[in-house]
């Protein structure tokens, strides 16, 4: 009896445990947004962030784009070549990439550098008294530091995903005219004969939520982490691995407000 | 009696308590830090000193007591009348806790810039007129801090925190980490510039030599509360066993610490 007591008590527990954790990632959430709309705002940091999140992930978001879409083109045709419906391949690439691909490949791509690097940066700022040090110089350390970084990836993760758009598809033609001889004109009509405004839409909109996700989970495992370098290390994990997981869950979410009927 | 023991004390702390879990740091401690005078704490690792400075900071909410600065309670005011009162204080965390990212004239002046007391291109000629008065040459402005030795890190960190001309400074273990000769300088500074400012010093430390050369006031913490207090030139012979083991660093004696053989 006291070992089934035992185990539902570690059940019961664990959930409570979970259910704290995102009652604080709420709050979390909140004082960013609350503090996002009140001044004093900090336009160098959002200028600094939109560069070292935008910029610099550019190149990893373009050759996971380019190259899932020439994956994809030929995984398509391959299967669809079995039931004689290879003429699909283009619709199928351009829709996959908008609604799907794009936002969700860039959403973790982003995650691991950028989620990472949030959490190491003000993690390491929390265990080295930075942050205590920013409130002494009277300055809202979620102003300074958690809103210039939300802000910065819910902007830029969208125009991320419209230049992987561009490239994934691009990888799709690539691969569809040079190695499966598609007619490139076939192709490109194809693609766009289609595609609706609202899958490109609901791909932009679920960047920016991955972008929200992305910084927010960045900045609460580095801001709550403590215990020297060991507990930097746990934070930038599970900055990564809390984000990639809200970044699927949210990405279910998003796909059923626009498509399910 | 001097003119400043006839004033009301600058910080009065009364029945301040906290705890962690079931470990209690700070046990209904009172405290008065004299208005332009230089308080010394003094007491052995772990005994609440880290906890009490923080407490005073707003670093930390302590669960009981009163902490009056120029006899207003802090601990019941709101965020933005406790962002004000920050505006005159100064801090010299333990580590130095400059912002990695900032170069040393940005770290120094970053108060008076986040507070718009003073434009960016004003601020560099000004840090360097500040370094100026902590012995550091404007070759280090530019230079990122961890491009520093421990002692100018030091010498940085007490520049920034009396760059907006403090009426409190707070030095968390000033000397802590440095070779006595440094340590000796950088207590030579703090009384410069706390006589300079004519600002009241509250200082923690557990170096008897640093304590000995900046405090007028000493008061020793043992077990989360105040047990002795006195000018610095009777901390030798204070007639208080447990003052006296700890300033003899004697293992024989009333304090007892948690080791285990």
């Amino acid at each position: 009896m006291q070992t089934v007591l035992a185990f539902l008590g570690g059940i019961g527990s664990g959930a409570f445990a979970i259910l704290a954790a995102a009652g604080r990632v709420v709050l979390f959430a909140l004082a960013a947004l609350w503090h996002t709309v009140r001044p004093p705002f900090y336009p160098r940091q959002l200028a600094r962030q939109v560069v070292e999140i935008g910029y610099f992930s550019l190149p990893v978001v373009a050759l996971t784009a380019i190259f899932s879409g020439m994956v994809l083109a030929l995984q398509s045709y391959t299967g669809f070549s079995r039931f004689s419906a290879e003429g699909a391949v283009a619709t199928v690439v351009v829709l996959s990439i908008t609604r799907e691909l794009g936002p969700v490949l860039a959403g973790l791509m982003v995650a691991g550098r950028i989620g990472a690097a949030i959490a190491a940066e003000i993690g390491t700022m929390r265990v080295t008294d930075q942050i205590d040090a920013l409130t002494t110089l009277s300055t809202n350390p979620i102003k300074y530091l958690v809103v210039p970084r939300v802000v910065a990836a819910t902007l830029v993760l969208p125009l991320l995903v419209i230049v992987a758009d561009i490239l994934g598809v691009m990888g799709g033609f690539i691969v569809g005219v040079a190695k499966l001889e598609f007619n490139a004109s076939t192709y490109m009509t194809r693609t766009w004969e289609y595609l609706k405004a609202e899958d490109v839409i609901s791909g932009l909109v679920k960047a920016a939520v991955f972008g929200f996700i992305i910084a927010l989970m960045g900045c609460f495992q580095g801001y709550h982490s403590k215990g020297g370098a060991q507990g930097v290390g746990a934070a930038t994990t599970n900055a990564v691995v809390s984000a990639s997981i809200l970044i699927l869950v949210f990405n279910y979410v998003i796909t059923e407000l626009f498509f399910a009927r | 009696m001097s003119e400043a023991d006839s004033r009301p004390p600058k910080i009065r702390i009364r029945g301040l308590c906290k705890a962690f879990g079931p470990k209690v740091v700070l046990d209904r401690l009172d405290l008065d830090v004299p208005a332009g005078r230089s308080l010394v704490v003094i007491g052995g690792s772990g005994s609440g000193k880290s906890v009490l400075i923080k407490c005073i900071l707003g670093l930390i909410e302590p669960e009981a007591g009163t902490i009056e600065i120029d006899g207003r309670n802090v601990l019941a005011m709101r965020r933005a009348e406790r962002e004000a009162i920050n505006e005159h204080i100064g801090m010299l965390f333990q580590g130095g806790a400059l912002f990695d990212s900032l170069p040393v004239w940005e770290n120094v002046c970053f108060g008076l810039i986040a507070k718009r007391r003073l434009k960016r291109r004003e601020a560099r000629p000004r840090a360097i007129e500040i370094l100026a008065q902590v012995g550091l040459g404007p070759e280090v402005a530019d230079l990122s801090p961890a491009e520093l030795s421990g002692g100018m890190q030091k010498r940085v960190a007490l520049a920034r925190a009396i760059a907006a001309q403090p009426d409190i400074i707070f030095f968390d273990e000033p000397t802590t980490g440095l070779d006595p000769i440094m340590g000796a300088i950088i207590d030579a500074l703090i009384v410069e510039q706390v006589q300079r400012l004519g600002a009241t010093a509250f200082s923690i430390t557990h170096d008897m030599a640093s304590a000995q050369r900046i405090a007028d006031t000493v008061a020793m913490i043992h077990k989360g509360a105040i047990i002795w207090t006195g000018p610095a030139s009777e901390m030798r012979h204070s007639g208080n066993p447990y003052v006296d083991q700890f300033v003899r660093g004697s293992t024989k004696g009333p304090i007892r610490m948690e080791v285990r053989r």
